[in-house]
């Protein structure tokens, strides 16, 4: 039984690694400074970068982050905090409702919402799309690890006559604090790959964006772009692309397992 | 901005005065039918603390306190006793106005404190727990904070912010608990750090750093073994002093080694109120004797 059980497991495991040592075999050999400081150059012409989709997918990371947790974080709070049975049941279902809807559908969202107003694509539109995609994931997180917090820290403190605002912002939040981090990285890490969204509202570009109205590159984009390219040179940069995405993800999980693992401050 | 702060009301010696100034002027009612006779009221001449009148507490369609009436003297630790269930913890938290914390709780009556009704429609419950303080069963110092840190938190999140101030009341607070000595070179360690019982005491302190007027204790040993359970009862004959406390507990030997008085509370209502003596020694409701004497509960 338990050798079947190892043997699944390795199952599971064993794409992620063939995945990525593929992409290391095929990716690491482009990576060279030109990919991390030049901008694509023109079809057919070897040679240039993705500086600007890199800087543009950590620009839409922040973007997602600024306007996505916020939200995510109150009404996590709410459901934990405030809020009564019946109401939080259905904003709990609202959530998980949200959580499924396929990302292609928020950018089309996003388009009619934010793109078609505004007259064009921009780095705005992109980074709201992410957000959309966020804030269920943070909103039930903050949630599941709130309540995580035992009852009795909030008696302690209400039982000191502190207003209970002060004990949610100053105790729980703060006992919690790992866990509502880990969240927000672990939605960070599910928006940074997203294409379909920013297809539809940041657009790409191959050059600098140097505004949120402007449309802004993005390493899922280019490397679709380029991957379908029938140049060689954009083609080796596209799994080039794909490596340094995969190592963003990589390294934001890896954070989220260092967090989750330190231990209590002394 | 805050009337309980800004009165620089923590002074022991302030505190002490207001509770002798305007204890007297409680009204004294009379004795109601159902509540415990006028003869097993401990010393008349006594403060009142809390003047119960016939306090009831329901809990959905559960009533969980029946009709009581009970006069808490200041200065002096009153035991609550009862079997489980019987509404004695629910008694202590409707001192403070915690058990309103409970979805569904409701009551009727009143529990005048120096005059003032806790549950008038002007009162702030806030307010209310800031005067009468409360240790729980379990200790729960807040882990992420330090020793001192989980001291002075009550009067740093009412917006005290007097460095000396608050040094000076964090001496004062763990020595009025008799932590002091133990914790004085590691005052930035996490609350979590210290042993049960330190933990329990840490907690007392951070209930007096407030300067309640009361201060409220819901078996506070049960979790503890019997020598940090002989601290905390020394520290209760040390605070009597100076505070009035209420003690629920489930220990009778405790309730008659720390306490003057005596409520014995059953399925509610409270059965018989009296001098600690007086309810061990001769009980004068059946009811009473038999629980005192360990026929049930």
């Amino acid at each position: 039984m338990s050798v079947l059980a190892v043997f699944c497991a390795l199952l599971v495991v064993l794409p992620l690694i063939l995945v990525f040592f593929y992409l290391l075999k095929m990716g690491f050999s482009s990576l060279n400074l030109n990919f991390f400081t030049k901008v694509p150059t023109a079809a057919g012409e070897n040679g240039g970068g993705m500086a600007n989709a890199i800087v543009g997918t950590l620009e839409l990371m922040g973007l997602a982050l600024i306007m996505g947790v916020p939200l995510g974080l109150l009404g996590g709070i709410f459901l934990s905090e405030h809020g009564s049975e019946r109401t939080n049941g259905w904003i709990r279902f609202g959530a998980d409702v949200l959580n499924g809807v396929p990302s292609i559908v928020w950018g089309m969202a996003c388009y009619t919402l934010v793109v078609v107003p505004m007259g064009g694509y921009s780095a705005f539109a992109g980074g709201l799309a992410l957000s959309f995609i966020m804030v269920p994931l943070v909103l039930r997180t903050t949630e599941e690890v709130l309540v995580l917090v035992p009852h009795a820290y909030r008696e302690a403190g209400l039982a000191l006559g502190i207003p209970h605002w002060k004990i949610t912002v100053n105790i729980v939040l703060r006992t919690a604090f790992k866990g509502i981090v880990t969240g927000v990285l672990l939605g960070l890490g599910r928006v940074a790959g997203e294409t379909a969204p920013i297809l539809f509202t940041a657009l790409g570009s191959t050059s600098w964006n140097h505004s949120l109205k402007e449309p802004i590159a993005a390493l899922p984009i280019q490397i679709y772009y380029y991957a379908i390219s029938p140049f060689e040179d954009q083609n080796r940069q596209a799994w080039a692309g794909a490596l340094v995405l995969i190592v963003i993800v990589f390294l934001l999980s890896t954070s989220v397992r260092m967090i989750s693992n330190r231990r209590k401050r002394a | 901005m805050n009337p309980v702060i800004t009165r620089k009301p923590f002074s022991m010696s302030d505190q002490a005065k207001s509770v002798a100034d305007s204890s007297p002027s409680a009204p004294t009612p009379a004795p109601q039918p159902g509540s415990a006779s006028p003869a097993s009221m401990p010393s008349a001449k006594a403060e009142v603390a809390f003047d119960i009148q016939d306090l009831s507490i329901f809990y959905g369609k559960t009533q969980a306190i029946k009709n009581v009436h009970l006069q808490i003297p200041a200065m002096s630790v009153t035991a609550i006793i009862g079997p489980s269930g019987c509404g004695k913890s629910t008694a202590l938290r409707a001192l403070n106005r915690m058990h309103e914390l409970t979805p569904g709780a409701r009551h009727t009556g009143k529990i005048l404190m120096k005059g003032e009704d806790l549950y008038g429609p002007h009162v702030d419950a806030t307010v209310v727990r800031r005067r009468v303080g409360m240790v729980f069963q379990k200790s729960n110092p807040f882990p992420t904070l330090s020793i001192s840190e989980n001291v002075l938190v009550g009067l740093r999140l009412n917006g005290v912010r007097d460095k000396a101030f608050l040094n000076q009341r964090l001496e004062e607070s763990l020595r009025m608990s008799a932590l002091w000595d133990e914790v004085k070179d590691s005052l930035n360690r996490p609350g979590t750090s210290l042993s049960g019982g330190q933990q329990q005491r840490l907690c007392i302190a951070r209930a007096l750093a407030v300067r309640p007027e009361i201060l409220l204790m819901d078996e506070p040993c049960s979790a503890l073994d019997p020598i940090a359970t002989a601290k905390v009862e020394e520290l209760i004959h040390a605070l009597k002093s100076q505070y009035t406390v209420v003690i629920v507990t489930h220990n009778m030997q405790q309730a008659a080694r720390v306490s003057e008085n005596t409520a014995f509370f059953y399925m509610g209502s409270l059965i018989e109120f009296g001098p600690t003596e007086q309810i061990f020694m001769n009980p004068k409701n059946p009811q009473t004797e038999a629980y005192v004497s360990g026929r049930f509960g």
